[in-house]
């Protein structure tokens, strides 16, 4: 286990590193950069402009300021952000926990809500239940994201029974520690929602789908031959075994969930680090761009870390050194 | 719960019998329906009113209006079809009031288009306009010509990498195939969306709008072929091993020959069923850029471009209209994933999804 994990963690080095050399090379390769809007503002000196283009290693070869930048990042330090003037680790950690806390609430409301409707379905195989429920997991995939998000902003302007925007309000601050818990959840409503749809219909299909397939499994015959009842088989033969798969893709379904989040808080307003990442590319601002990137791609490989570990804690068939090597 | 047998009879006959009849009119709907958008992409300057930079500066954020029938008496003297005309009432709120005394008539294949005014100096707005008078109808018709041809485009730039590299990497294995799919396992690593944002900032400003098409259309594909890739090279490596290919080795063929005429044609069922259901992707990819402000700008418009105008509560809030297209690329994104779920049926028995 501990060996396990320790190869996946020197494994990820060289991804991480590709990646943000990657990302390097791109945000490098855009015309222009944060400067160049800065030289626009006369309120600004050319000298304090060259002495913070000295500051922030401009001018020198590409390989140089990205090695200078990996060997900071490093040590912890992921530079500052040109725009805000502010590291860039501050503004990504009061972003990244809006981000992490949408992300794992639409992933929560996904489950609780894809696995006993996939159950469902399957069970309910061809009768109207099933067609129903079946087309409206289609529409629900089919809904682009975005729409979802401007239609459910419509409901809350009319209705004004949500905010519109933020992660939390205005008066946050302000408020005991049950009415800031209130405060998030209202706000988490809408854009959970948004999210959910469509990872709960996909889900719920797969769901079902891999239900009906182990209703044919040998396994399930005996346990009906020797007697159980249709809830037991359902309950301890079935579903235990159709999970399995899932906890793997609930790893892969955080990484998909930390991307369609940063679209959704862009539309929605919310500060998280999608919007963030938005900004800093709009602004060339390279060092909040290669943070965002390093953090994001962190997230996601850790996501699919701790799926591969849940899988082996739920099925004691799987053998993590041989399972590595295979996939 | 289950009536016991009833469930293993049902499975026999799906498995070993004709192909699922399941949704059959859904699928021949969404045929029907892509169809008709396509074409009306195709047609947009005859079926579109007007072009899509055309500003009717005294009606900013009009509603849309109402087609009436005239009394079948007044058909040949006025045409079939009329509107009321709309006045504005207050600058400031942008409110409208319609005149119900006043009709504006209709023509069918007036001056080169589908429907028009019968008297020129007059407007008529069905989805109503943009805060600069613009026809959201017109731009709707247009903008699907890029919004629809992202897809198609993408999914053939993608797919055809990824069968490439899927193909040789499954087919000709050992060290190649190790690179390639170390390359693919990197590619799918990256947090697709914060990278598509990176890069789509690369695109400078100032290129030409099928330039920015281009490039939109090629970094997508960029991030995406790895997927593909890796299943294809799955296919390859099993194919490789079949009888008929063995044949053909046996016979002389190259490898080049035995891989296009043996190896290609038997990935062909998961390619187009991956086609169809990867379209919607690349249209969903474009529309989110878009929306952003870093994909399609202006003068050119997609779908997504013309929903950037909703990604502002005011307007959301005033203007509920200014969201149909979001409505067209949720149609468009269902049709094709129904018609890739019955393709895949159809075409791909071993991905089995059961009915």
């Amino acid at each position: 286990m501990g060996l396990f994990l320790l190869r996946r963690l020197v494994q990820m080095v060289p991804l991480l590193v590709g990646i943000t050399f990657l990302s390097f090379l791109i945000v490098d390769l855009a015309p222009g950069d944060f400067f160049s809007s800065l030289a626009l503002n006369p309120s600004i000196s050319p000298e304090a402009i060259a002495d913070m283009k000295r500051s922030f290693g401009y001018g020198e070869p590409l390989w140089a300021r990205y090695f200078a930048w990996l060997w900071q990042a490093v040590q912890g330090d992921l530079g500052l952000s040109v725009a805000h003037r502010v590291g860039v680790l501050t503004l990504i950690g009061q972003r990244v926990v809006n981000t992490l806390i949408l992300a794992i609430a639409a992933l929560i409301v996904t489950w609780a809500l894809a696995i006993p409707l996939g159950v469902i379905v399957a069970v309910r195989r061809g009768r109207f239940s099933d067609k129903f429920l079946s087309l409206l997991a289609f529409l629900g995939m089919s809904l682009p994201n975005f729409f979802l998000a401007f239609l459910l902003l419509r409901f809350a302007l009319q209705t004004g029974w949500f905010p519109v925007g933020g992660s939390v309000s205005f008066d946050y601050e302000y408020l005991t520690t049950s009415g800031k818990l209130l405060d998030r959840l209202h706000h988490l409503i809408l854009p959970t929602v948004v999210l959910a749809t469509s990872g709960m219909a996909s889900l719920m299909r797969l769901m079902r789908g891999a239900i009906l397939d182990l209703q044919r499994a040998d396994f399930v015959r005996t346990a009906r031959a020797k007697g159980l009842s249709e809830g037991a088989v359902l309950f301890k033969h079935v579903l235990r075994n159709a999970l399995n798969p899932f906890i793997t893709l609930a790893g892969y379904e955080l990484g998909t969930l930390l991307g369609g989040a940063a679209l959704v808080e862009s539309v929605m307003n919310l500060q998280g680090l999608g919007s963030l990442m938005l900004e800093a590319v709009l602004a060339l601002d390279i060092y909040l761009v290669m943070g965002s990137v390093l953090i994001g791609s962190l997230l996601l490989l850790l996501g699919n870390l701790l799926a591969d570990l849940a899988l082996t804690l739920s099925d004691p068939r799987i053998d993590l050194s041989g399972a590595s090597r295979s996939q | 719960m289950i009536e016991p047998g009833g469930g293993i009879e049902g499975e026999l006959l799906s498995t070993t019998g004709r192909p699922s009849r399941r949704w059959r009119w859904r699928a021949g709907l969404s045929g029907f329906v892509l169809l008709f958008l396509y074409a009306t992409a195709a047609l947009a300057p005859w079926i579109a009113p007007y072009q899509p930079g055309e500003q009717f500066r005294r009606s900013p954020n009009a509603p849309p209006m109402r087609l009436h029938v005239a009394a079948p008496s007044a058909w040949l003297a006025q045409g079939v079809l009329f509107v009321h005309p709309q006045r504005m009432v207050d600058s400031l709120r942008r409110r409208y009031e319609i005149d119900t005394t006043a009709r504006v008539p209709l023509r069918f294949f007036a001056r080169g288009h589908l429907l028009a005014t019968a008297d020129p100096k007059e407007h008529f707005f069905v989805l109503g306009s943009d805060a600069l008078g613009r026809d959201l109808f017109s731009r709707l018709v247009y903008g699907a010509r890029i919004s629809l041809s992202v897809g198609v485009v993408g999914v053939l730039i993608s797919l055809g990498v990824g069968t490439l590299v899927g193909v040789v990497a499954g087919y000709v294995g050992g060290r190649t195939d190790d690179v390639l799919m170390r390359l693919c396992e990197v590619m799918m690593a990256l947090p697709a969306f914060y990278f598509l944002l990176a890069l789509a900032a690369v695109i400078p400003p100032g290129l030409s709008s099928a330039q920015t098409f281009a490039l939109i259309v090629v970094l997508m594909s960029f991030i995406r072929w790895a997927g593909f890739a890796r299943v294809i090279r799955g296919m390859a490596a099993s194919i490789r091993e079949l009888e008929y290919v063995q044949a053909a080795q046996a016979l002389g063929a190259g490898r080049a020959r035995t891989i296009v005429r043996h190896v290609v044609p038997a990935t062909l069922g998961y390619t187009i069923v991956a086609a169809t259901l990867a379209i919607p992707g690349f249209i969903l990819g474009e529309s989110a850029l878009s929306l952003l402000g870093l994909g399609i700008q202006e003068p050119s418009t997609s779908w997504g471009s013309l929903l950037k105008d909703a990604n502002n509560l005011a307007n959301l809030d005033k203007y509920p209209w200014i969201l149909a297209p979001g409505v067209c690329i949720a149609v468009t994104t269902m049709a094709f994933n129904f018609l890739g779920d019955q393709l895949r049926d159809r075409l791909d028995p071993r991905a089995e999804t059961r009915s």
